[in-house]
């Protein structure tokens, strides 16, 4: 836990833009929301048309991969998030967000975005799922991300499957662990990539300022660039 | 370690939270936005958001008022209260819910829980089981329209039926300890945490730190949820949890909250 309450930020001049991808289902309210609170400018976006704009890419979601990769296939937006990625521009998933970043899903057998490779399979050893509550993210190294959070806080899970990067950066690419029954990889980073398992937008304070230092990381990113190159970010 | 959950539950009509017993002398109790932010500063790991508004017109003024809360309150929020199909669950999420339970609806309509599992996911799909124990024999029974009504079924068969459809998660209410401060039936909740794999949330009877831990530790609850004992400050969700820390378990606490 961290002391304190994150304060709402007004969002200025050079405020970072964060474009929500919105592909159907569910609550967008709290993450729009929340980057709101910590001074990012927020579009809500189902179309690609509204990447153009957008300091950084945030994907939401809860749910199956496959209904969500039908429905962004259909939106014409699975190649623009791959190019997007692929030229380093930064990027949060959160949950499904998350999850859709790897090759394919045990849940229904989808293929996924295949950005990070390895599988999303089911919780293992779990006494219930879904995985629902508040728990401790232990962090495997150091991230900006993470700044000013304490080791072990507690984060807002709501999920039956998680991903396990594979290959030989898989140990490089972890960024935090989480035990319920068997311990399942509950963070990621990797060059501008950021994704949790968790849900920030849904975790008080120290998801507020998860939110916050990533909206920091884009603006000093987005200043420290020239305005064509992409944005450093994420560590 | 997962955490197990304390969750206060506002009844909500017309836009504001009540109290009230059984649904009569209601008296309004403050804006549920307002309330939902400072149980949010006290620690609460969830909010439970009961409609009971008596008139249709009463639903625009819910999703407005969910809304208003999602924007204040960073903790997730469940619905329950009057939704009957997909439509109106989609509606309730997009306006900022993360969870809707489904109760009457889903025991009138069992195919309601696998469809909206199958749309939104089954981690949004809680199923709100209120059980009133049987007069003769062991067991309990399903009751509907608030206790109003007998349905016939047998709690722990429906709830793993629900399980099975889809929900993912079960609201156990035990309506002969609700509004009485007697404690949660730890017997119900044991019969039902030992056949699902689903989370369970006790509900009914809380009257002090004791009733919480009692739920966890015997009834197998991994989220306990009250109400009067709340808004009616006679113990706050800070005293709750750190019983229950003190009792062994696992519990997310926050920073003290000024009062």
């Amino acid at each position: 836990m961290t002391a304190g309450r994150v304060p709402a930020r007004s969002a200025g001049r050079g405020a970072p833009r964060f474009t929500v991808v919105d592909y159907g289902a569910g609550n967008l309210v709290s993450i729009e929301q929340g980057l709101t609170r910590v001074g990012a400018v927020v579009t809500i976006a189902r179309d690609p048309s509204a990447f153009e704009l957008a300091d950084a890419l945030v994907m939401p979601g809860v749910g199956a991969a496959a209904p969500a990769m039908e429905r962004l296939t259909a939106a014409g937006l699975v190649e623009p998030i791959r190019d997007w990625i692929a030229a380093g521009r930064p990027y949060l998933g959160i949950c499904l967000g998350l999850q859709l970043l790897f090759d394919g899903s045990d849940e229904d057998g989808a293929t996924t975005l295949g950005v990070i490779e390895g599988r999303t399979t089911r919780l293992t050893d779990a006494p219930t799922l879904p995985h629902i509550g508040w728990n401790q993210v232990d962090r495997t190294r150091d991230h900006p991300a993470f700044a000013g959070i304490e080791r072990g806080a507690d984060f807002y899970f709501v999920h039956s499957y998680a991903g396990t990067p594979a290959g030989p950066d898989a140990d490089a690419v972890v960024l935090a662990r989480t035990t319920h029954g068997s311990a399942f990889v509950s963070a990621i980073a990797r060059a501008n990539v950021l994704g949790v398992q968790f849900h920030p937008e849904r975790s008080g304070t120290d998801g507020l300022r998860l939110l916050e230092n990533v909206v920091g990381l884009v603006r000093s990113g987005a200043q420290a660039a020239a305005p064509a190159a992409p944005a450093s970010l994420l560590v | 370690m997962l955490r197990r959950r304390v969750i206060p539950c506002l009844d909500v009509a017309n836009g504001r939270v009540v109290k009230g017993t059984r649904f009569v002398d209601l008296v309004d109790e403050g804006d549920p936005p307002e309330l939902a932010e400072r149980y949010a500063a006290e620690g609460a790991d969830e909010l439970v958001f009961l409609d009971i508004s008596a008139a249709p017109e009463g639903r625009g003024t819910l999703l407005e008022i969910v809304e208003r809360t999602a924007r204040r309150a960073f903790i997730p929020l469940t619905v329950g209260g009057g939704v009957r199909s997909v439509d109106a669950m989609r509606d309730v999420l997009r306006a900022g819910a993360d969870k809707v339970a489904l109760n009457t609806a889903a025991v009138t309509d069992p195919g309601l829980i696998a469809a909206c599992a199958a749309r939104f996911g089954r981690q949004a799909v809680v199923v709100a089981i209120d059980a009133r124990r049987h007069s003769a024999d062991d067991g309990w029974e399903v009751v509907v329209t608030g206790g109003r009504h007998a349905t016939g079924l047998d709690a722990v068969a429906w709830a793993q039926r629900a399980a099975d459809l889809g929900a993912g998660e079960l609201l156990v209410t035990s309506i002969d300890r609700d509004g009485t401060r007697s404690g949660y039936d730890t017997a119900l909740l044991r019969a039902i945490s030992d056949r699902v794999e689903v989370p369970v949330i006790a509900s009914g009877g809380a009257a002090g730190p004791a009733d919480f831990v009692a739920a966890v530790r015997d009834g197998g609850a991994d989220a306990v949820l009250a109400a009067s004992i709340f808004h009616r400050r006679i113990h706050s969700i800070a005293a709750v949890k750190q019983a229950m820390a003190a009792a062994g378990l696992p519990v997310r606490l926050v920073p003290a909250a000024v009062a």
